[in-house]
């Protein structure tokens, strides 16, 4: 399991409308996925302004907010996710990590 | 997205305050004693920050605000919490009668906790607040809230780590909250010198008040203070504040002035000779009276006749005993055959015993404040008063004790006061203290002659009312206070004990009672 069966890297980004933040967010997100999780990652964003009240139920405060929901445990990175190292960091993910 | 908000509200603020000088719209807050030293409440439709100490209050007394708001003024409030779950909330309300969930579940309450752990989040890049602006504003408008607390927001320091975002983002809360319309309590911790840690109180400029709790001659007392309030007048000085399970009561130090209504009608003492003595009829009702003498010169027994009479014509006397429990008086009472079971039974007669030293001074005068406003009495009697000045300095004593005349007063509640006063010296002097916000002062004596000991009483003072100048004997019977017909010696000094018996004489309207054996008289 550790090693063998591919992980799935289910990655869900909070943001508010299109804001500056929230464009650099996903921005830097893909492209850090592409090059780290290629093949590996699903991502999926939640648009607060559309549906507000899952700000309460995902205790989001900070907007962008990307959550590490698959693999566990659940992580949290806030930010426009422009610092690489920390999100990478932040979500486990070994750079240039490469295939099992 | 909150357009079709409930504007059958009479109470709007105005639409641009501005300065145009408007009067200042408020929002009660329903807090006893608050309301009144705010002037009708708090800015509304604006932030007002309560600020204080660790355990000073601040959360308990914002959320009675949302309480309030949503039972007696028809306005549902959002409580976000940065410290504590909704389960504490919940037990926190508990503990002053108010139940948060049923609230919740009437969707007239809405508790959010916001939880921001420094160690569970990674920071990578610029980032905003606009979260929690869009789960407060959802909050609000899913309840339609008029009211919102934010408790305390100061933890957003702590929990992220660009401080300067935290600042500006505050300074954008703020001002958002004014566009929603919210009246609003945000509250902050201070420390040594500073209202609040992180400078809260330069984004909220309408109101701020201080909460602070400290420890007096082995008493906790909790202050409020005003410390701003723009537009609106207020008084500067702290006020004591009780906290128990009715919530939160702000007693004003200032007074409630003399315009109250002086009343004509008469209420019995109780004791038919007394009654006599202040021109057959009693006190005034609304009347304050002091009963004032040493250890044993039956002080308490007035007290209780008063007591048996109010209660006999079927009125509620609350009565404060600060050294005798209630079945200790009803059975000293019985002995000289007042019987006040009856009238505690049927809920005429309430007796409150509490040492005086169980609470400070000024919790005492509250928690009697709230008694009296709770239950409504038409009289009321504290015995004695001087077990209160052992709490406080005199002054303070005075000062509160002004207050709570005053209060009475308004509400026409006739008070009776006794006094214990140090043997061997003269109690006028040393009642001269309370006296002066007396009404009616009487002094109760044993006057030591020819070997025995005579007890009597003399009205040192009677506002408004024509009054008996003499020292008159009594005697304590089986069937309570009797007093003895005046007997003069021919040089016209008044004769007691055995000098009246072998000068028995009598007067009109008297008549000479016996001894430890009287007629019954009526109550």
């Amino acid at each position: 399991m550790k090693n063998g069966a591919r992980r799935t890297w289910r990655l869900r980004l909070y943001v508010a409308g299109q804001t500056p933040k929230s464009i650099a967010a996903l921005a830097n997100l893909k492209r850090l996925c592409e090059e780290h999780l290629a093949g590996r990652y699903r991502i999926e964003i939640v648009d607060l302004v559309k549906q507000p009240q899952l700000a309460r139920r995902d205790e989001i405060v900070v907007i962008p907010t990307l959550v590490r929901q698959l693999p566990p445990p659940i992580r949290k990175i806030i930010g426009d996710l422009s610092n690489q190292q920390k999100v990478l960091l932040g979500l486990d993910v070994l750079p240039g990590e490469p295939e099992a | 997205m909150f357009m079709t908000a409930g504007v059958r509200r009479p109470k709007r603020a105005p639409k641009r305050v501005g300065n145009g000088r408007r009067p200042l719209a408020k929002a009660p807050t329903g807090i006893p004693g608050l309301d009144e030293i705010t002037n009708g409440g708090l800015p509304r439709g604006r932030p007002t920050l309560v600020c204080g100490g660790a355990g000073c209050g601040k959360t308990l007394l914002a959320m009675e605000f949302l309480v309030r708001g949503a039972l007696e003024f028809n306005e549902p409030g959002v409580f976000m919490s940065f410290e504590e779950t909704p389960d504490d909330l919940v037990e926190n309300g508990r503990s002053l009668g108010f139940d948060l969930q049923r609230l919740s579940a009437r969707r007239r309450l809405l508790l959010d906790h916001v939880r921001l752990e420094r160690a569970e989040l990674t920071e990578a890049g610029e980032y905003d607040l606009e979260g929690l602006f869009i789960r407060l504003g959802h909050a609000i408008d899913s309840i339609r809230a008029k009211r919102v607390v934010l408790d305390t927001i100061e933890l957003l320091f702590s929990g992220l780590s660009d401080r300067a975002l935290v600042r500006a983002e505050l300074g954008r809360l703020f001002r958002w909250l004014k566009t929603k319309r919210v009246t609003a309590i945000v509250t902050g911790e201070g420390d040594a010198g500073h209202l609040t840690r992180h400078g809260l109180e330069e984004y909220v400029s309408d109101c701020v008040i201080l909460l602070d709790q400290r420890v007096m001659e082995q008493s906790a007392t909790r202050r409020l203070r005003i410390i701003k309030y723009r537009g609106s007048a207020h008084g500067g000085n702290e006020m004591p504040f009780l906290i128990d399970d009715h919530g939160v009561s702000v007693l004003p130090i200032t007074s409630l002035g003399l315009a109250h209504q002086v009343s004509t009608s008469h209420v019995s003492t109780g004791v038919v000779g007394l009654d006599a003595m202040f021109g057959k009829k009693g006190y005034y009702r609304g009347n304050s009276v002091l009963a004032s003498g040493t250890a044993g010169t039956g002080k308490s027994s007035v007290a209780a006749h008063f007591a048996q009479a109010t209660c006999g014509r079927g009125e509620r006397c609350l009565y404060f005993a600060f050294e005798e429990s209630a079945s200790q008086i009803a059975r000293n009472m019985r002995s000289i055959g007042i019987d006040l079971e009856p009238w505690m039974r049927r809920d005429l007669l309430r007796v409150h015993s509490q040492r005086p030293t169980a609470l400070g001074l000024e919790a005492h005068l509250v928690a009697m404040h709230r008694l009296i406003e709770d239950w409504k009495p038409r009289v009321v009697i504290v015995d004695p008063v001087t077990n209160m000045i052992a709490i406080g300095s005199e002054t303070e004593v005075k000062a509160m004790l002004a207050r709570l005349i005053d209060f009475m007063k308004l509400r026409q509640i006739t008070a009776l006061f006794t006094s214990l006063t140090e043997g061997g010296r003269a109690a006028e002097r040393t009642d001269l203290g309370v006296s002066s916000l007396m009404d009616v002062w009487m002094l109760l004596g044993n006057q030591e002659a020819n070997g025995e000991r005579n007890r009597t009483i003399q009205i040192v003072k009677a506002r408004g009312m024509a009054h008996s100048n003499q020292v008159r004997e009594f005697v304590m019977t089986a069937d309570g206070i009797k007093l003895v017909a005046v007997s003069r010696r021919s040089d016209g000094s008044v004769a007691i004990g055995s000098a009246r018996g072998a000068q028995q004489q009598k007067t009109p309207g008297d008549k000479p009672v016996p001894r430890r054996r009287g007629r019954r008289q009526g109550a």
